[in-house]
């Protein structure tokens, strides 16, 4: 991929460049997430927020430290693990949780395998099973919000999800029948057995991601980067060998440079060729590249033009 | 540096604004090309001739099965100087609820015209609403010049009728600009085909829109969140004595040393601090998120509102407001709801409604009941007292939810009207209060 583009201005997070009252773009919205997280906190008892070490639940747990600075991130995170990891990235979590003295919660899909409440599937992916382990979490530990690192501009199903969205008691999502969502008045009252999910990086793009990450020197797994890896190609993506991923049939396994745009079960998530090797290449490479983030690396979501919809609509985060 | 402004679409059915949507990412190279393929294989599959960029934004399957659009969907696309944030709502299924809450966040509304209709019944009432919400600034593109062959004088024509309904209802500041969704005359670029034009293109009058209303020239406001005292809980044995008041400044600007008032108790006291987790700030200002320390120890909890002392609201138990009903079941005199206001939350009684609004004229109606998408006047007997302001001098503390109890659902959208109308439970004439403007 050839980068030479003019970037916008990139604009520092905690220091406007010119004294007028004006916030810029990634302070707008660094100031709306944490108003999000406030508000929820305020008004609900057990939140829980979902940190599975990519960049966007680490981005959100960012904001959820600035947001109740100096008092501890008020509630515990979780994690639904596909068992399909990228180690660097489970050492990653488990790093971040002790720096910041956060309780970890962990749903294990292995778990529903191992015991038969879930069945692997033909294509051996494991995203799709992540929902009744999350269900279940949810309804163990009593969780009545749900921080999820979901954005807007993800997919087109998102694209109508509101920043806290009701899951009734099955955990469903109902896109036809939403609450309005008005001013900056959030609501998050429920009944009992149901809960709310909340997206503070709702109205946060790719490219404003990776611009806060910049501006805010958030640290990342190294898988983010560009490095040296063991692929093959299947259908178009280029997978990582690793434990759950092995090239069948005639599959070549090369060394590639390679880095991924987001981190999810590693048998079915593709690593991108890129020389991007810090922030600022993979902002400068993000703001200049023609494919989606899920459209590029995520097999689950190819499945069908409805795919993100229907794993929401039965309680998928 | 890079400002975020926040706009929203409306239009009637058919008039093409799926297609501009479309069309506003796919030319400032917002749409990728997955998506783009994406697009193209499904207009293949339902035998168009042209790639329909409406498909852009129809995202949930219903909506594609059957070429509608169910609910507000959020856009995001960038130039250079700019962020927009497009919150893109439906013109059919339930118009009023989708564009007042698309409006609710709006700097700007965008409405669809078409130039062969003109102006049509639901255009009003997009307007009528877009004015009652105050967004600030209105453009309405006249679409489908091209089906017109260009022609000035029947855009004038279109131009003309709209600026009449935008004097009658009120509406300060409206553009309007003849485009082509379809074939993207002056969407992004100023086309060659309207040489009578000789405006900016759509994106150029967004790029140049005005920021919100200067803080500086705002009163402060700052709802509290929550209060931050870590104690025994701090990490740094520094902060275990440490009490801060949480919020997003509501409007206005805040340096330490400044006189505040606390409200409803009315103590006063000083800013002593503002923090944030990056560190204390000299002065903070709307919409910043910031943590305020106060020279005195007083007790502040969530739902109080800290203001500067010149020009404090009275809080008040009467709410006399606008409402915008978005339940399926209607409201009627004597009933209980919550009301969530700023940071909030009491509970209240519906003690009149004094009539709703006829959209098409923005004149009032008497009636005893509000149902889904109609807009009236309440008032309403709160159980505590909220510090409301008029909705016309802020947004933020002058707007308000009502809450179902039972479900927790939201019921209606309310704007704060006027300076206290009327005393505390002084009876209020039916025919004076009916006889309101906007």
């Amino acid at each position: 991929m050839s980068i030479d583009t003019e970037l916008p201005t990139a604009a520092g997070v905690t220091q406007p460049e010119a004294p007028t009252h004006q916030l810029s773009h990634l302070q707008d919205l660094e100031s709306e997430a944490i108003h999000i997280f406030r508000e929820v906190v305020s008004e609900l008892e057990r939140p829980v927020l979902l940190f599975s070490g990519g960049k966007d639940s680490v981005v959100m747990l960012h904001l959820a430290v600035k947001a109740f600075w100096p008092a501890p991130v008020p509630f515990p995170v979780l994690h639904v693990d596909t068992g399909h990891n990228f180690p660097e990235v489970l050492e990653f979590r488990d790093r971040t949780v002790e720096r910041l003295g956060l309780r970890l919660e962990v749903a294990r899909v292995q778990d529903y395998l191992d015991d038969g409440r879930l069945l692997e599937r033909a294509d051996g992916t494991r995203n799709p099973l992540q929902t009744q382990p999350l269900l279940d979490a949810i309804a163990e530990h009593r969780f009545d919000a749900v921080f999820g690192g979901g954005r807007r501009d993800e997919e087109k199903a998102r694209a109508k999800e509101r920043v806290v969205s009701l899951r009734d008691e099955f955990g469903q999502w109902d896109p036809r029948n939403q609450r309005p969502e008005l001013w900056n008045l959030y609501n998050p009252r429920h009944r009992p057995g149901e809960h709310v999910r909340v997206f503070p990086l709702s109205n946060w793009t790719e490219l404003d991601v990776w611009r806060y990450i910049e501006a805010e020197k958030i640290d990342l797994p190294d898988l983010y980067y560009a490095h040296d890896r063991e692929v093959f190609l299947r259908d178009g993506m280029w997978l990582a060998v690793g434990e759950v991923s092995q090239p069948r049939g005639s599959e070549q396994v090369e060394t590639k440079r390679v880095r991924y745009r987001t981190v999810g079960d590693m048998s079915c998530t593709g690593a991108v060729e890129s020389d991007a090797a810090t922030v600022a290449d993979v902002i400068a490479e993000v703001a200049v590249t023609r494919i989606t983030e899920r459209g590029a690396t995520r097999a689950d979501d190819r499945l069908t033009e409805a795919a993100m919809e229907d794993r929401k609509k039965e309680g998928y985060f | 540096m890079s400002t975020l402004l926040r706009l929203a679409t409306a239009g009637s059915v058919d008039d093409g604004k799926s297609t501009l949507v479309g069309r506003l990412l796919y030319d400032s190279k917002s749409v990728l090309a997955d998506q783009l393929e994406s697009v193209e294989r499904v207009s293949r599959d339902k035998g168009l001739g042209h790639v329909d960029l409406a498909l852009l934004t129809d995202g949930l399957r219903a909506e594609r099965e059957q070429g509608i659009t169910i609910d507000v969907a959020y856009r995001y696309f960038a130039t250079p100087q700019r962020t927009f944030i497009l919150a893109d709502c439906p013109g059919h299924v339930q118009y009023t609820r989708n564009t007042v809450t698309g409006s609710s966040t709006a700097d700007v509304l965008v409405l669809l015209v078409d130039v062969r209709k003109g102006m049509l019944e639901q255009t009003r009432r997009h307007l009528s609403v877009g004015q009652l919400l105050r967004v600030p600034t209105v453009i309405v593109a006249v679409n489908k010049i091209d089906l017109v062959d260009y022609d000035e004088a029947r855009y004038r024509e279109v131009a003309a009728e709209i600026d009449h309904v935008a004097a009658e209802l009120g509406v300060p500041n409206l553009v309007t600009l003849p485009v082509s969704a379809l074939n993207g005359d002056n969407i992004v670029d100023r086309s060659e085909k309207t040489p009578w034009y000789g405006g900016p293109s759509l994106l150029e009058l967004l790029e140049a829109v005005p920021p919100e209303t200067e803080v500086d020239d705002q009163p402060f406001r700052f709802p509290v969140q929550l209060t931050i005292r870590p104690q025994e809980a701090a990490v740094d044995p520094q902060y275990r004595e440490y009490r801060g008041y949480a919020g997003q400044i509501a409007s206005g600007v805040v340096r330490p040393g400044d006189e505040v008032v606390v409200l409803p108790s009315g103590r006063r006291t000083r800013v002593a601090g503002i923090d944030t987790a990056d560190g204390p700030l000299d002065e903070a200002f709307a919409p910043q998120s910031v943590t305020l320390r106060l020279d005195d120890d007083i007790d502040i909890s969530r739902g109080e509102l800290i203001a500067s002392v010149a020009g404090a609201p009275t809080p008040t138990q009467d709410l006399d407001g606008m409402v915008a009903w978005l339940s399926e079941r209607p409201l009627r005199v004597g009933q209980k709801v919550l009301v969530k206001h700023t940071t909030r939350t009491v509970q209240g009684i519906v003690r009149d409604i004094y009539g709703k609004l006829d959209l098409d004229t923005l004149a009032p109606a008497a009636s005893e009941t509000l149902e889904l998408n109609d807009l009236g006047r309440v008032r309403l007997r709160l159980a505590a007292p909220v510090m409301a302001e008029d909705y016309t001098t802020s947004r933020r503390t002058g707007s308000f939810l009502l809450i179902d109890p039972q479900t927790g659902g939201n019921l209606a959208a309310g704007m704060v009207r006027g300076e206290q109308a009327f005393a505390d439970g002084a009876a209020v004439e039916a025919d004076s209060v009916l006889n309101w403007s906007i």
